[in-house]
């Protein structure tokens, strides 16, 4: 049957992805260790991405502040643009267009790097000198990234809620105090977790996951390439296309999972 | 296989393939292989393309694990192996890819230093000044702080070669050596494989096409062809032979 092989595919990405996450638990003992490693790649994929995550992040706030702003004003509640911006570049778009950009960013690189070492012998030549392929290749990318998006989540949400002031003061003639007023007023809302606005925090484990995530599947991909320069192109596009699914996914149920069970 | 190394005196075996089977899909790579290389001793593996010469080498450092047969290094069978084991005998072996497989984005000295780095608790003195002996045993003392993509082929495969020595091995397996280098730059590999051999007494297995290289550093030279070892003969007794497979390879292959 058509559907049986691609099915077993996924299947057996899956069990190897989390075959993976489970051995770089066990290891997280040696993150101390790793720092120099975790440093550089917390560099690449937070320093580097901050221009792409502050520019999308910008014209991202302007848009929903511009979308629904129209459709506010129609009714008289323009003044409530700051809340809906706030609320949705904190709970969704901040940490949801961060996660799209490190997936394409630094989850490709992940998986075009370690399976151009995987390619060119170099993985094999880890084996050979017995140095842990977990420990040394991935633990590192894994963390960085989880610390790296959450980071990049609070730039792209703060400069995102920015955009959409611009946009209501400058085409919707809303005061920039009142828009920023509702935005911070929506944003108090504690959790009955942490005594921390909810929306603010509820992003950031997402992104905190997000991060986990492309950064496990791009590892993966990279670790299994084959076949020269073809198996990196196929590895890097499968880690892309398999974070991005993920993502939209793992972000469902924990939108579920915060927001109504 | 037409001929065997003699067994009287011979030295005790290091590396022993018995009857190794391996195939690749429908491809039958290796076809009851046998051979032995005794402590000490450097056997070249000569064959042509395609006939699973770096598969054998593959084989004996564990990176393969043969379909049937035995695989012996050190009397321990590599294909049964824990992988705690096999990490412990990799420690005693070193293992020479065709490119070198240096880490990119590491330093050559880094390159070097990373199995002490990652498997010993050495301080970094200690780590840098092991490292650097090596690199200078292998005639490249100042090239500590290049990268790879900056270095030739041959430099390449110095370092490779300096890192595989780092631990100091008792077995080292060479994938073909001179692959890609200039006769000039192939010729001193040649050499510094030889001085390798005398300086440390270490058992080898050379996978090589190159006639001058394999004059320059075997005791034996094994001619794989179908998957088997064909002959296993001293190399002056090997170039002499007049088995018609060997005298048609050597004509068509003469450096």
């Amino acid at each position: 049957m058509p559907i049986v092989r691609p099915f077993l595919g996924f299947c057996e990405s899956l069990g190897y992805q989390l075959e993976l996450f489970g051995a770089v638990l066990v290891r997280l003992g040696s993150v101390p260790a790793r720092s120099r490693w975790i440093v550089e790649q917390l560099y690449q994929g937070a320093v580097q991405g901050v221009h792409v995550v502050l520019l999308v992040g910008l014209f991202m706030g302007m848009i929903v502040s511009l979308q629904t702003g129209i459709e506010l004003a129609r009714i008289g509640q323009q003044d409530q643009i700051g809340t809906i911006v706030a609320v949705s570049m904190a709970r969704e778009m901040g940490p949801f267009i961060t996660a799209t950009i490190l997936a394409a960013t630094m989850g490709s690189s992940i998986a075009a790097e370690i399976g151009t070492m995987a390619v060119s012998d170099e993985l094999a030549a880890l084996e050979v000198l017995s140095v842990d392929r977990i420990r040394f290749l991935v633990l590192p990318r894994i963390v960085a990234l989880a610390i790296a998006a959450p980071l990049l989540t609070i730039l792209c949400d703060a400069i995102g809620i920015l955009g959409g002031g611009f946009v209501a003061q400058s085409q919707l003639n809303v005061s920039f105090q009142l828009y920023a007023d509702s935005a911070v007023e929506a944003l108090r809302d504690p959790g009955s977790v942490l005594p921390l606005p909810k929306d603010v925090y509820s992003g950031l484990v997402k992104a905190f996951v997000f991060g986990v995530l492309i950064a496990v599947i791009g590892s993966a991909a990279g670790l299994r390439a084959r076949g020269g320069a073809l198996g990196v192109g196929i590895a890097t596009r499968q880690a892309v296309r398999d974070s991005i699914i993920t993502i939209i996914i793992a972000n469902y149920f924990m939108t579920w999972f915060m927001y109504q069970a | 296989m037409s001929a065997a190394p003699e067994p009287a005196g011979a030295p005790e075996s290091v590396i022993r393939f018995v009857d190794v089977h391996k195939a690749f899909g429908a491809q039958k790579v290796l076809q009851g292989l046998s051979f032995e290389v005794g402590r000490g001793r450097t056997l070249a593996i000569m064959g042509p393309s395609g006939t699973g010469k770096s598969v054998v080498l593959r084989h004996a450092i564990g990176l393969i694990r043969p379909d049937r047969g035995l695989v012996e290094v050190e009397g321990r069978d590599v294909g049964k192996l824990s992988k705690r084991d096999l990490s412990d005998l990799r420690r005693r072996m070193g293992f020479l890819f065709q490119e070198g497989a240096l880490i990119n984005w590491l330093s050559v000295g880094e390159n070097v230093a990373l199995p002490l780095r990652e498997n010993t608790r050495m301080k970094d003195a200690e780590i840098r000044d092991l490292a650097q002996a090596k690199l200078e045993l292998v005639h490249i003392p100042d090239a500590w702080s290049k990268m790879p993509a900056q270095i030739s082929g041959g430099m390449k495969k110095r370092v490779g070669l300096a890192r595989a020595l780092v631990t100091d091995p008792e077995i080292i397996l060479y994938d073909e050596p001179n692959a890609g280098l200039d006769p000039e730059i192939a010729a001193s590999i040649n050499e510094l494989i030889r001085e390798v051999q005398q300086e440390l007494h270490v058992t080898s297995i050379v996978v090589e096409h190159r006639v001058g290289c394999i004059k320059t550093v075997a005791d034996e030279v094994l001619f794989l062809e179908g998957g088997r070892a064909l002959v296993q003969l001293p190399p002056d007794r090997f170039f002499s032979s007049d088995h018609p497979r060997l005298v048609q390879f050597l004509g068509a292959n003469p450096d």
